[in-house]
């Protein structure tokens, strides 16, 4: 029972993943299925560089064991086609390395789904979860709230 | 064309919001084995004995490294073994390796690793190194190799010693009619680069020896192995993809070197070790700290006379890089004010902490927290506004820097302009101090910064350009995209100079080093500046070659023809022309006759006039340029509790000209969040031990969003003839002054003057007690 | 990364819950419950943490309910603290939680873990402290209510094989005027320097903190004095600085005496917005 094979639903596709127990879903997702948009930052929670989409919420996936992601939905970056926050992240200027730019998104991306009113404080609280090094974050609040403008 | 100035979307813009752009730690494949190092957990320690029996008979297990001397590593000395040996000399030194089939295994196994150490006294600070009777770091310093302009002090805990000496200090000491002296330090701390370093090293069965490594400098990379290894540097391959994040940080080589012992040991397949976030911050290179004393004397009016500095670098346990911070600290020791009678001496001081790499602004920021507090004590005493006073000091053309250095009106920015920008910026005149209830309060502060690259004087870069079919062209470059943008930078540039559509431009993100035309380092703000005029030429050599098959092909001379929208044309008649695919590949006739042929444009550039520092003046070219800045940052203060929001901060920085305004802007305002998180927040927490409390993000906090304040950023233009299109560098002005502003904005608000980093509360409070 | 293995069971009874520990206890298993699970994984990397037999209580219903029962507000054990937070029928509590670790990272934690944590600081067991709840548990023996006050002693008394499912607060407490406020070594990010909750019942102000000891507590003796209106502000504070449990943390957050410094105001503005002057 230590290592199983389990079932994953990701980007829409269910897929089938051998894990061991203590395998956070990061590392299944990254190391398993090769989806390595989500990004190991700090496998401590402190970052959200690994944020993904559970159930249309955010989750630090180095926060959540793969065995405890059956059944839920599960979105990466990957998952993501065209959507306006990746645009807006690239019209604003809103990365530089790109390195959290995926974990961004992804917590942008549910903030946008759940509170699409959010205000400031809101807006601040959600993203206050990731770290960004290279950008100042005027950038990334300019591209957030374009979208939640633009709805 | 006007490309120039332009906010060209980065050229890997989707890449990165795809998921699609892979670091080094995304490269992964079934053979790969897995390193984990074993660190130390103590700053100063004797290593009696080294337990690895266990770990050996642990599954998936196939190699264990420690205890075995290895080649001394390290830039100017080598004093480093690339794991530890007889002892260990900080908390996080490497201390073994063990490569197993998986990450996993190869943790569990190194958890069973047994070391048993005999504590050795600890050496805190720079300053504690400094005294006669403090414990030796390194006791046998004088048996090391290093370069020849460096100066160990055997003996002592010196590393290197930079003396400045200019003007004549009595002079100028009699010339001033009040003095002030202060002193500053803080400890080290981090780049925190949101990617953890990452080496992946092999070596295949003809020798070849292949290293992918998340690196800013793939190229000493190469140069190092070879170096400290007797490898053959033909044989030595280096790839960097992107990187995610860097600071300086990814300059110094250490990882790599691991890695390649790694896969040595087991007989070349590929060795992958990616550092956990604790061990990024404790075993790989880290931020300097700095302990500076500080006098200077003014006349009447405020002109400083005379400088007395002293800087003790905190080199940490090795001196690698520190020896050149130690050097760009003394170059620029003064800030940017003119002083003509200097005396500063700047020592590159081992102790048992985390030893450094190069940090955005490598030494600057840090010296400029302790000169711009001098500056605003100064001010104080004389009662003249802070921004006046230096506006009163600035450098510029015709004064001399620190090393001698004639400044002309090319080679230095306009620091006045800046600090006239800055003054409307930030409303100074409304006021530095605003009363907003019985408890808050709004403040400003200000400083300045400049800053010269003080790179080796034969440093390299070259850049090759090549056609596609379609006219095209490829640019390859050995700059790394950390994330600066340069690489979409260059593109601009070479759309301008060939007047084409920037989008017919593609870049060459992966640096490989056999393939890629050497840069020599992409650190100090030094891409632009020399990939750019490596680039230029180039596009010269491009531009020749292109006329000339379309001289012959057009019958006219070479210099009738222009070049545009990829065509080469008849400046007279420009409906008579070729498009660039109709002659990239050669000319081809109707009849089939083929003439010309490929065309691989070249270029390179090489530093000119850099020269190395006098031992006993330190007179000498070190640098190309300086670059300056003036910086306001404003806090709202609560006079009760001491705590502070950063409301504004602001930066004008002579930029020379904007090659690409959103992504210069992203430049300095990504830095002035660096700047204020380590002002501000960031710092090592060591216990008796030396041992650092807080290497997790959980406690080791950067900025997060909504801590930061409205940033308020400015250019000012004052070319640099002999950048391209006269672009000064950008990458890391934006820091320099952060700590400086922030310090004054609070020294002002809390009414004591406050000479430590980082400047959190209860540093506040603390000072407050001692003073009351 | 962890670098030990566990199996894993996720029960969908308490008592297939119960058993389960106690056959894996049997078999020297050390078994653990989670419920976020975020310790596990955070605390397990460095090896802080230990076990070979994880039981993930987040399928069993009685942990998971948040409603109104009676004059109780029922909140189970493994909701997360952003759901608590959303919910929000308990405007202290959603104050508290919301300003523990960060937005995404509560989406895992829970409200029985953080109780329950190994970190110290369990900021949200402050509420329930002040309100007098009721925590619902369960074990080998069965299940049995209690009051918080009565077991939670720097943390929760639990039984070997016991968990808890429940916290109950009468309707009158969750209503009640409030104050919570989170002091950090420096701006918005990061562990407590000090966390403070308190409550007013009446004329009577509660007070609970994090972070000034290595425990979450609240103090009978302290609020006593905070109250008697006899004195001034001034004082009463002060005397309630004396009586403070030890030890005053001393660590990277900030130095014991800053902490007191901090307290001392922060007493205060509850004191204060309270209007117990
Ligand atoms: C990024 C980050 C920041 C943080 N910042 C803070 C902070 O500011 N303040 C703060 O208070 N904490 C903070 N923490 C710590 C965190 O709150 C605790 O570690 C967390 O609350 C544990 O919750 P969990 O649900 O994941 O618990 P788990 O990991 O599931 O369990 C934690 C412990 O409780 C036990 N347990 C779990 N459920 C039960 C139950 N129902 N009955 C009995 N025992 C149980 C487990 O056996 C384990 O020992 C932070 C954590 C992270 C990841
Ligand atoms: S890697 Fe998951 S939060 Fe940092
Ligand atoms: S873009 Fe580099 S960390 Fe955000």
């Amino acid at each position: 029972m230590k290592s199983q094979i389990i079932e994953l639903y990701v980007n829409g596709d269910l897929r089938t993943v051998t894990v061991r127990s203590a395998d956070t879903l990061l590392y299944a997702i990254r190391g398993k299925l090769g989806l390595t948009g989500a990004k190991p930052g700090c496998l401590n929670g402190d970052c959200g560089a690994c944020t993904v989409n559970v159930d249309d919420w955010p989750m630090k996936s180095c926060l959540m064991l793969a065995v405890e992601a059956i059944g839920k939905n599960i979105t990466t970056i990957e998952g993501l086609k065209k959507t306006p926050i990746q645009q807006a992240f690239v019209d604003n200027f809103a990365f530089q390395c790109g390195y959290c730019t995926p974990g961004f998104i992804m917590n942008c991306h549910s903030l946008i789904h759940q509170h699409p009113d959010a205000d400031d404080k809101t807006i601040k609280e959600w993203l206050g979860s990731n770290i960004c090094r290279c950008t100042g974050y005027a950038e990334i609040e300019k591209a957030v709230k374009t979208v939640l403008e633009n709805q | 064309m006007d490309v120039i100035g332009r906010s060209i979307l980065r050229k890997e813009s989707q890449d990165k919001v795809t998921g699609r752009a892979r670091y080094t730690h995304d490269h992964h494949s079934n053979t790969m084995l897995s390193g984990k190092v074993v660190i130390s957990p103590y700053g100063h320690a004797k290593i009696v004995k080294i337990d690895t029996i266990e770990a050996r008979n642990m599954p998936g297990v196939k190699a264990i490294l420690a205890g075995e001397e290895f080649p001394l590593t390290g830039e100017d000395i080598r004093d480093r073994p690339p794991l530890a040996v007889d002892k260990v000399r900080y908390h996080g030194e490497a201390i073994a390796l063990v490569i197993a089939d998986t990450p996993g295994q190869a943790k569990k196994a190194a958890d069973r690793i047994k070391v048993q150490y005999e504590l050795l006294p600890v050496v805190h600070s720079p300053t504690q190194a400094f005294q006669k009777d403090a414990p030796m770091v390194h006791e046998r310093l004088g048996e090391y190799i290093k370069e020849k302009h460096t100066t160990p002090v055997p003996g002592t805990n010196i590393a290197t010693h930079i003396k400045i000496r200019k003007g004549n200090m009595e002079k100028g000491w009699t010339e001033s009619v009040t003095t002030v002296e202060a002193d500053f330090s803080f400890p080290p701390s981090d780049h925190v680069a949101m990617e953890t370093r990452c080496s992946i090293a092999e070596i295949l069965p003809d020798g070849t020896i292949k290293i992918m490594t998340s690196s800013q400098a793939p190229f000493m990379v190469k140069q190092l192995i070879a170096k400290y290894f007797n490898e053959d540097i033909g044989k030595i391959i280096v790839e960097t993809p992107f990187v995610g994040g860097a600071f300086g940080g990814k300059a110094s080589v250490q990882l790599e070197i691991l890695a390649y012992l790694g896969s040595k040991a087991v007989g070349g397949l590929p060795v992958k070790i990616l550092n956990s976030r604790e061990e990024d911050i404790l075993m790989s290179p880290c931020h300097i700290g700095l302990d500076a004393k500080i006098k200077f004397g003014a006349d009447h009016l405020g002109i400083i006379k005379v400088a007395e500095i002293r800087y003790l670098w905190d080199s940490g346990a090795y001196s690698d890089k520190a020896i050149d911070l130690t050097r760009a600290g003394a170059v620029d020791c003064t800030g940017p004010y003119n002083i003509e009678n200097l005396w500063c001496d700047s020592y590159c001081m081992y102790t048992n902490h985390p030893y450094p790499a190069p940090f955005r602004g490598f030494s600057h920021s840090e010296l400029s927290f302790a000169i711009e507090r001098t500056m605003d004590l100064l001010a104080q005493k004389l009662q003249i506004d802070p921004l006046e006073l230096r506006y009163r000091n600035a450098i510029m053309k015709g004064h001399t820097t620190p090393t001698r250095v004639l400044l002309n009106q090319s080679n230095v920015g306009d620091l006045q302009k800046c600090i006239v920008r800055l003054k409307e910026l930030i409303s100074w005149d409304e006021g530095q101090v605003k009363e907003m209830n019985n408890r808050l309060v709004r403040v400003k502060g200000i400083s300045c910064s400049w800053k010269t690259s003080t790179i080796d004087p034969n440093a390299p870069s070259g850049v090759i350009l090549t056609f596609n079919r379609d006219g095209s062209i490829n640019l390859m470059s050995g700059v790394i995209e950390i994330g600066t943008g340069t690489k979409t930078v260059l593109a601009q540039i070479l759309a301008e100079r060939l007047k084409m559509n920037v989008d017919n431009i593609h870049v060459k993100m992966e640096v490989d080093t056999q393939t890629t035309p050497e840069h020599w380092k992409t650190v100090a703000s030094r891409g632009i500046y020399m990939a750019g005029r490596a680039l230029l030429e180039a596009a010269e050599d491009v531009i020749n070659q292109l006329r000339e098959i379309a001289s012959i092909v057009l019958r006219a001379p070479k210099e009738d023809l222009e070049i545009a929208d990829s065509r080469v044309f008849l400046r007279d008649n420009p409906l008579m022309g070729l498009h660039f695919q109709d002659i990239c590949y050669g000319y081809q006739y109707p009849n089939g006759n083929s003439i010309g042929g490929q065309i691989i444009g070249t270029g390179n550039f090489i530093m000119r006039h850099l020269t190395h520092l006098d031992p006993e003046t330190g007179a000498g070219k070190p640098g190309p340029e300086w670059t300056v800045a003036a910086y306001g940052v404003e806090i709202e203060f609560d006079r009760r509790d001491f705590t502070y929001q950063l409301v504004k901060a602001a930066t004008v920085v002579d930029i020379g000209t904007v090659l690409n305004k959103k992504a210069a802007l992203g430049q300095v305002m990504g830095a002035m969040s660096m700047g204020l998180a380590f002002a501000g927040r960031e710092t090592f927490y060591f216990d008796q031990l030396g041992r650092v409390l807080n290497p997790q993000l959980r406690t080791y906090r950067p900025l997060h969003y909504g801590e930061n304040p409205e940033y308020l950023v400015d250019f000012v233009h004052t070319p640099d003839l002999e950048a391209p299109y006269g672009a000064r560098g950008v990458g890391e002005h934006g820091l320099l002054g952060m700590p400086g502003a922030l310090g004054n904005a609070l020294s002002v608000a809390a009414g004591v003057s406050l000479h430590h980093l980082p400047l959190i509360p209860e540093l506040i409070w603390k000072t407050k007690e001692a003073k009351s | 990364m962890l670098p030990f293995d566990f199996e894993y069971y996720k029960p969908a009874s308490l008592k297939e819950a119960i058993d389960l520990y106690q056959t894996a206890a049997k078999n020297r298993k050390k078994p653990m419950f989670i419920s976020g699970g975020t310790e596990l994984i955070t605390l397990g990397r460095i090896n802080l943490v230990h076990t070979e037999a994880v039981i993930d209580l987040k399928d069993i219903a009685e942990c998971m309910v948040m409603q109104f029962e009676g004059d109780y507000l029922v909140i189970g054990s493994t909701l997360s603290l952003t759901k608590i937070e959303e919910t929000n029928h308990f405007p202290l509590l959603t104050k508290t939680a919301s300003e523990v670790a960060d937005h995404t990272s509560r989406g895992k934690i829970t409200l029985g873990g953080n109780i329950c944590a190994q970190i110290f600081y369990r900021e949200t067991v402050l509420p329930f402290l002040l309100a007098d709840s009721q925590v619902v548990i369960v074990g080998p023996s069965g299940i049995k209510v209690s009051p918080i006050n009565n077991l939670f002693h720097e943390q929760l008394q639990l039984g070997t094989g016991e968990f808890l499912i429940q916290v109950a607060t009468a309707k009158r407490f969750v209503t009640a005027p409030f104050v919570s406020i989170k002091r950090r070594q420096q701006w918005d990010t990061g562990y407590p320097l000090i966390t403070v909750a308190a409550l007013k019942i009446g004329e009577e102000v509660r007070v609970a903190l994090s972070g000034l000891c290595p425990f979450p507590f609240r103090s009978k003796k302290v609020e006593t004095l905070l109250n008697n209106r006899e004195w001034p502000i001034e004082d009463r504070v002060n005397s309630a600085l004396s009586e403070l449990p030890g030890p005053i943390l001393n660590d990277v957050e900030g130095s014991a005496e800053y902490r007191l410094f901090v307290l001392r105001n922060l007493l205060h503005d509850v004191l204060e917005v309270l209007g117990a002057s």
